[in-house]
């Protein structure tokens, strides 16, 4: 991806909010990469067109997935240099809880890198980190610089 | 009994994504993703998200059960799990369709598989299996007391 090329060049390639910027799905869900805390944390403010369930009312699963999704792919972008996107080659999804309609943070673990292939844990919360609302794990296939 | 024809009110995220029913085929829902600029994943090619692929199997899997004979239309439902396995990426500018089909619904759980794909349907992007927990609360929560949650 140009943007990665771009990134590293610039001397910046750990630099994700850029990234994340970059891609129109992420902008979509409005999702915003936090580097300060030592780890990097994706967060998801919420927005009346998350919502999946009106009664709740709670966040759609489709953007919890989406979000659990570009929480992994985000760190294994970190995790390891990659010249282009890491493929997903599946991904596994457990809802915990209904996604209230307040700010979604998310973190991930890369739990084993291999040469062309890497497993990754990722986990979702909202106001009590103690309390996931959603975790997720998945292979993605890495094209490596 | 099936409530589709409800589907003109759907969740706004379904809405902003923009898919629709396009129709059924017995049991299975068949359901169309526009191609769209908000959906891209990778700017430099136009292949639109995994994420995307994700919701939209999401939906059509949660429609699936509103779709089966033995579903209660007085009942409601949350996903428990989702699996997606990507086969290949999806051709850019070309929609996506999606078929999904709950082929068991027992008291307690809906058991759903679904499929995108673009020209054929023998012929995957990605394939799905979710499970669907039924009767599971669709009135705002209290809040949550102790450890009880």
């Amino acid at each position: 991806m140009k943007i990665l090329q771009q990134l590293r060049e610039e001397g910046r390639a750990d630099d994700m909010q850029a990234l994340v910027e970059h891609i129109p799905y992420a902008r979509f869900l409005g999702v915003n990469v936090d580097q300060t805390r030592g780890e990097m944390i994706t967060v998801m403010p919420f927005k009346d067109t998350l919502v999946g369930n009106i009664n709740l009312p709670a966040i759609h699963g489709g953007a919890i997935g989406a979000l659990l999704e570009l929480t992994a792919v985000i760190q294994l972008l970190l995790d390891t240099s990659c010249e282009k996107f890491p493929k997903t080659v599946d991904f596994s999804i457990d809802y915990l809880r209904p996604g209230k309609p307040i700010e979604t943070y998310g973190r991930a673990i890369v739990t084993r890198q291999g040469r062309r292939v890497a497993n990754v844990r990722t986990e979702l919360w909202q106001d009590d980190p103690s309390k996931l609302i959603a975790i997720g794990h998945g292979h993605f296939l890495l094209a490596p610089v | 009994m099936n409530d589709l024809e409800e589907f003109h009110d759907q969740p706004p995220h379904s809405a902003a994504i923009g898919f629709e029913l396009t129709g059924t085929d017995g049991a299975a829902c068949l359901f169309r993703l526009p191609y769209a600029e908000h959906l891209i994943g990778d700017p430099d090619t136009g292949v639109i998200h995994g994420g995307a692929i994700t919701a939209i199997l999401d939906n059509a899997c949660g429609w699936a059960v509103r779709n089966h004979p033995k579903w209660d239309v007085e009942s409601s439902m949350a996903t428990l799990d989702l699996r997606i396995d990507y086969m290949e990426p999806a051709e850019p500018h070309i929609d996506v369709l999606v078929r999904s089909e709950c082929f068991k619904l027992t008291h307690n759980i809906a058991f759903v598989r679904g499929v995108a794909y673009q020209k054929d349907v023998n012929d995957p992007i990605a394939t799905s299996m979710a499970t669907f927990m039924l009767g599971t609360p669709n009135t705002p929560r209290k809040p949550e007391a102790g450890n009880n949650s």
